[in-house]
């Protein structure tokens, strides 16, 4: 019933394909460059991760809930931070006091790390955080609370995710520039390589680019282009290898609705990663240029009118995503366009997984849709079309320009407003928005209230632990920081040094900033 | 001359495409808009929409914390003796809060959903009294 023959990124469908239209037959899967999938057992071996987001309030808080989990039988952590914890502010800065523990545990100090992975095994289980412009500080941190606990950081596993260039254009919990923040993920990439080996360091996300309104193809060709600038990075200083760092480096994205472009989308993306890491940088293990994704179904693709019709949206969402091949996939909620999801909500999107997994037969042969004339002359035609947009990124002067000038954010915005436009228009059909359109009340919507009480008990924690600490220590931590991020070295040593004197998020943030300065976002619409 | 409006993003969340989509639905309807960007402050809103000589200033916000930042926002303009610019605000705002934001001094309210045309037929009777294009 679509009224043109184009996938929602534009690219071309035929009435029918055939053995003319496929390109050169793709090697088996476990083969570079891997367009039918990274291993050879496909989900034979072990089928992708189901993850679960949590976490939530005070630390207090969390930290029960980690061990609810992880009593449960879980055996890895997410860990979310709050918007003042993200940007660089203290939870007692007035700037910041409507979103203190709103979207995320508030971690001001070292302090509130000790009492978030309090009685928790760090050595054990693995824990990722989603954390962008202060990555390094909760690195610190995270270092530094396990070595008191008696946790030696070699042996710590987990992710931070790290990838700053799509917060300039789309997430926007940047804070410094994007030179000195493009080193101090160097620095991070580089200090794990060294000493953390089982922790990764980045996680390239092209999801915020897709909720800011990019579609399929530009989110992966935007994604790619990001993991080639931190790659870049990396390389020029000339201290790390890329088979040393590129098996620590995975990406992120958003699955929607248009089935067949999805599942290209991570074919092509495989592909031409693993083509770009062996090009580009002359690496010639396997590890090191393999593709390995997560990835969210759901996300913009669901509306709040007739809401339930969300739960069939992810469930196909979430088939296209494995035939794509994905490692690990989070389902949404059918709720999330309007609350924050029932108990009952998340695990009927944990259940649509593992139907998925079990009932529909779809993992029992690697990479099904391979060879499927179409499957393949959508691959190819996706990643010409991957290509043609990073060349033209880099014709632009590369993503750190295309940000600071926001060429990239108005590519994004150009896209965002067209798609709202057609859906207004109903050029393109969305069923119970502009098609089967229903006369029924707005859903309720709850909104998350503010917990007064535990803002309080982190206010009193932090005022404690400014009243009990060394202020010596603190200073001559913060001004060994200062002088180091003046000079070209890691920092990564004197951020656990600072976070060891307890020094505050805040204060390790204004110290960059007084060497660095700030972002100045370019304001496109 | 058209009218000119100021749409802002106060407080941290990022989540500017609705702002955006809305920026564009008025600059194309004929308005004079100016964008503030994310992450800004009540204070910095009110300064620019002072220096803009806006006749509107509409916030997006889907943090939740609605109420208090348009409560704010209101107040800061009046003790800037700018009163008469009037704040409307969009975003993720539950049905309930509607009235309270109208309280709150509000002159309307677009929750996700309303209508491109809507929005800017109210903003146009909004921003009559200054020259309307």
């Amino acid at each position: 019933m679509s009224d043109s023959f184009q996938t929602n990124s534009g690219l071309p469908v035929s009435a029918l394909y055939g053995p003319a239209d496929r390109g050169a037959e793709p090697p088996e899967p476990g083969r570079f460059p891997f367009t039918r999938g990274n291993y050879a057992s496909g989900y034979r071996g072990r089928t992708w991760t189901f993850r679960q987001y949590s976490g939530f309030g005070t630390a207090e808080e969390s930290n029960s809930r980690y061990r609810y989990l992880l009593d449960q039988g879980g055996t890895g952590l997410s860990v979310a931070l709050d918007l003042p914890t993200q940007c660089g502010y203290d939870s007692d800065d007035p700037e910041v006091t409507e979103e203190v523990g709103r979207v995320g545990v508030a971690v001001d100090t070292l302090a509130d790390a000790e009492v978030l992975f309090d009685g928790i095994p760090l050595d054990k289980i693995s824990t990722s955080f989603t954390i962008n412009g202060t990555a390094a500080i909760l690195l610190a941190f995270y270092v530094a609370a396990a070595e008191k606990a008696g946790v030696p950081r070699a042996k710590l596993t987990g992710t931070i995710q790290n990838d700053i260039l799509k917060e300039y254009a789309s997430r926007g919990t940047w804070i410094w520039p994007p030179e000195p923040s493009l080193r101090l993920i160097a620095d991070t990439i580089e200090f794990c390589a060294a000493e953390v080996p089982r922790f990764n360091a980045i996680s390239v996300a092209g999801a915020h680019f897709r909720d800011a309104g990019a579609n399929a193809v530009q989110e992966m060709a935007f994604t790619l282009a990001d993991g080639v600038t931190y790659c870049d990075t990396v390389i020029e200083r000339g201290r790390l290898t890329i088979e040393q760092f590129a098996p620590q480096v995975s990406f992120f994205f958003y699955t929607h609705g248009d089935f067949f472009e999805e599942i290209a989308k991570y074919r092509a993306g495989r592909r031409r990663w693993a083509t770009i890491v062996r090009e580009r940088y002359g690496a010639t293990a396997d590890k090191a240029s393999m593709f390995r994704f997560g990835c969210v179904a759901g996300g913009a693709s669901l509306y709040a009118p007739q809401a339930q019709n969300n739960i069939v949206r992810v469930a196909y969402e979430a088939m296209a995503s494995v035939l794509g091949g994905v490692q690990s996939m989070f389902t949404a909620a059918w709720d999330e366009p309007f609350a924050l999801p029932s108990e009952e909500s998340a695990t009927l999107a944990l259940r649509t997984q593992q139907i998925l997994a079990l009932e529909t037969g779809v993992t029992r042969t690697v990479d099904p849709l391979g060879g499927s004339y179409f499957v393949e002359a959508l691959t190819d035609a996706t990643e010409a079309r991957i290509i043609e947009i990073m060349d033209d990124l880099e014709q632009h002067g590369g993503m750190v320009r295309a940000i600071e000038d926001g060429y990239l954010q108005g590519l994004i915005a150009d896209e965002a407003y067209q798609l709202h436009k057609d859906i207004e228009s109903g050029t393109v059909p969305v069923v119970g928005v502009n098609r089967f359109v229903a006369d029924e009340p707005a859903p309720d919507l709850a909104t998350y209230e503010l917990d007064a009480e535990g803002r309080e008990r982190q206010l009193k924690r932090l005022a404690k632990v400014k009243d009990e600490r060394d202020g010596a220590a603190v200073q001559a931590s913060l001004d060994a920081l200062a002088r180091a991020a003046e000079g070209t070295g890691n920092l990564m040593h004197n951020l656990i040094d600072c976070a060891n004197a307890y020094c505050t998020v805040g204060e390790m943030v204004a110290t960059l900033k007084a060497v660095w300065g700030e972002f100045q976002q370019p304001v496109v619409f | 001359m058209p009218a000119r409006v100021l749409v802002a993003k106060p407080g941290l969340d990022g989540h500017d495409r609705g702002a955006k989509i809305i920026a564009r639905t008025l600059r194309d309807a004929g308005f004079e808009v100016v964008f503030t960007g994310i992450r800004q402050r009540i204070e910095d809103i009110v300064t620019i929409a002072l220096q803009e000589d806006v006749a509107l200033v509409g916030l997006s916000i889907l943090s939740g914390a609605h109420i208090a930042l348009t409560t704010r926002t209101v107040e800061a303009l009046r003790a800037a003796d700018a009163g008469d610019i009037a704040v409307v605000v969009g975003g993720t705002i539950p049905p309930a809060d509607v009235p309270r934001l109208l309280e709150a001094g509000a002159a309307a309210v677009f929750p996700t959903g309303t209508p491109l045309d809507e929005v800017v037929s109210r903003v146009r009777e909004l921003t009559a009294a200054s020259t309307s294009p």
